[in-house]
């Protein structure tokens, strides 16, 4: 209402967001790094690169099912469990069954923690943090059930996981060979595919959606068992990536796999964002993460920073995109 | 009468539930008496009070997801002051951690108003920042709790053995803050602002200022619960713990509509112990304690899908 005709640079830089996320997000990503070599000289290697990159495909992949949910206006909290437990199944089936076998279990597992999500969302109508958490709480449950009763039988990490978590071809890291086809399956999909249009349309406005024929809780039911199913197998790769299974593997990627897509500029009440930014996302993170490392500051404070960078960005988007 | 009775179907059903539990109880256990009712209350104080929190928020028409986080800042906060206090220090040490959680649930509130985010996603971001403050503060459960404040919610009251002192210190304080607000004007505007914020705007009502006061009323509880949560321990917790997901279920549970308005406190006190009894029951028939968290968790969330079911059928008549 106040606002004039004439575009402030604060608008300007609105619009530029709006339109291209990546370039801000790929300036910042810049600048971090140029700090980082400030901070700390001759720490910019092939060597460091290829090594941030390893540490933030898991969080990218984790990311992606924020992304994917937060197009909706929702959120999967149970994503960080999900892959823990799909990794757990499989080193500790391993030795049993076999590795494929084991795979299949572990992910089959992760399927249904995200039909419940979808169930939960889709038909019963409840918020998805809550009952995303729910899930998460019922399935530590579950594993730390299942956990004695395999203690004995000994722990096995399939080979090509460990190929894929840390081994590294021509200097970067084997992940890569897993990401680039998925991060492109993901770009595809939100764009050019029915189902990524579907997922925009819902956020977007959903009763406009249900008006135009939409079936959103089949929507919602698909898209909550594909982000665990993603889960599940961003597990799979952690597993390769620690060499050891926990009970609270990938717990701690839960909260920044959320800040990951919210850098990225997807906004978490729906409609607006994409998988492009969120990889950059994932990257700043890392780059983030590896300096407070630098600079000694303890765990807490790192949550401290993290909270506050998604309220912060959150209210910016608000602000340079409201149009009255 | 009958019209009483109407009213309060919902929270006289729960209280009968409750009652039946107790008997089953007694049924399961031959022993259960005065020292079993004071466990389960001890047990069931800091759920209880982080129940009342977010029901007042929940009221007022939002959420706060940072509760248990806040707790954890209340109760660490509290233990490691408390560490070689005197009895009079811990008073005021008490006091300060109570204006600590008004001004948390404040700051929330607060956010919530001015960055025009909503509640959920601010509550949520507050999350984190609330437990990184609880790590930094302690990194591992530790301190301690005076002897005094421990004894408050140990053991039986004096005089009536059947009655424990946790319960009487749950209802003390709760009629304390909550009845005072509710008899008032801004208890009206509590409920105003969560049943139509837009029309309590147009009636005059200040519908910043009431939600940052529903938020900051939040603070105290969970700054309540925290302490609760070291006068049981003697220690204070810096990881927050199952009660956001436990609070929102007994609220629901307890007939406060998600979205606002309708509901009052008692209601969602009573779920809470019927919560805690049928996790007390699961441990007395010997059942493995995680697979009774797992009941435990998967009977809170198809309460929330009950009430999600209700809300949406309730907003389409």
């Amino acid at each position: 209402m106040t606002m004039t005709d004439t575009p402030t640079p604060l608008n300007r830089l609105g619009r530029l967001m709006v339109d291209q996320p990546l370039l801000p997000l790929i300036g910042l990503l810049i600048l971090l790094v140029a700090i980082l070599a400030v901070l700390n000289p001759g720490v910019l290697s092939m060597f460091w690169a290829g090594n941030t990159i390893k540490i933030a495909i898991p969080l990218a992949m984790l990311a992606a099912c924020q992304t994917l949910t937060m197009l909706t206006g929702g959120i999967d909290l149970s994503v960080g469990t999900a892959a823990t437990i799909a990794a757990y199944l499989t080193a500790t089936l391993a030795p049993m069954t076999g590795v494929p076998p084991a795979i299949a279990i572990a992910l089959a597992s992760a399927v249904v923690i995200g039909l419940v999500n979808g169930f939960g969302v889709a038909i019963c109508r409840v918020h998805p943090l809550i009952m995303t958490l729910g899930t998460a709480l019922i399935a530590t449950g579950c594993l730390l059930v299942y956990q004695r009763y395999v203690i004995a039988t000994g722990v096995l990490i399939p080979d090509f996981l460990i190929w894929l978590g840390t081994g590294r071809s021509f200097g970067l890291p084997n992940s890569l060979v897993l990401f680039i086809p998925f991060a492109a399956l993901v770009i595809w999909a939100q764009r050019r595919s029915g189902f990524g249009r579907l997922l925009y349309a819902i956020g977007a406005n959903e009763a406009a959606a249900r008006l135009s024929g939409v079936r959103v809780w089949q929507v919602h039911l698909t898209l909550y068992t594909l982000s665990s199913l993603i889960a599940g197998v961003t597990g799979l790769l952690y597993l390769g990536q620690i060499k050891t299974a926990s009970l609270s593997l990938a717990l701690p990627l839960d909260l920044p796999s959320v800040a990951a897509a919210v850098i990225g500029g997807t906004s978490i009440f729906g409609g607006r964002g994409g998988f492009g930014g969120t990889i950059v996302g994932a990257l700043i993170l890392t780059v983030l993460t590896s300096m407070l490392t630098l600079m000694q500051i303890p765990e807490g404070g790192r949550r401290i920073l993290f909270g506050l960078i998604i309220l912060a960005v959150t209210a910016l988007f608000i602000r340079l995109t409201e149009r009255s | 009468m009958k019209r009483w009775i109407e009213a309060n179907s919902w929270t006289l059903g729960l209280a009968v539930l409750l009652a039946a539990l107790l008997l089953a109880t007694k049924l399961i256990q031959p022993g259960f008496g005065a020292s079993g009712l004071d466990s389960l209350a001890r047990a069931a104080l800091p759920f209880a009070l982080a129940t009342v929190g977010m029901a007042i928020v929940v009221l007022a028409g939002g959420i706060d997801l940072s509760i248990a986080a806040m707790m954890a800042v209340a109760s660490v906060t509290g233990a490691v002051l408390m560490q070689g206090a005197t009895d009079l220090q811990s008073v005021g040490i008490v006091l300060g951690v109570l204006l600590l959680g008004l001004a948390m649930g404040a700051i929330n509130g607060f956010l919530i108003v001015v960055s025009k985010v909503p509640d959920i996603v601010v509550t949520l971001a507050m999350l984190f920042v609330w437990q990184g403050v609880a790590l930094l503060i302690l990194n591992a459960p530790g301190g301690a709790a005076a002897p005094w404040l421990r004894a408050l919610t140990t053991g039986n009251f004096p005089g009536l053995d059947i009655l424990p002192r946790a319960i009487v210190f749950l209802a003390v304080v709760t009629a304390l803050i909550w009845l005072p607000i509710r008899r008032s004007k801004l208890g009206l505007r509590l409920y105003a602002i969560g049943s139509d914020a837009l029309a309590a705007f147009r009636s005059g009502v200040p519908v910043g200022q009431t939600r940052v006061i529903a938020y900051a009323l939040c603070g105290l509880f969970a700054a309540l619960g925290g302490l609760s949560v070291t006068m049981g321990t003697g220690i204070g917790e810096p990881i927050p713990g199952p009660y956001l997901l436990a609070s929102v279920a007994a609220v629901v549970l307890g007939g406060v509509v998600l979205g606002g308005g309708r509901g009052g406190l008692l209601g969602p006190i009573l779920a809470v112990f019927i919560l805690r009894t049928v996790r007390m029951d699961l441990t007395l028939l010997s059942v493995d304690p995680n697979v009774a968290a797992i009941v435990e968790g998967t009977i809170m969330v198809a309460v929330v899908m009950f009430g999600a079911v209700l809300a949406t059928r309730g907003r389409k008549t």
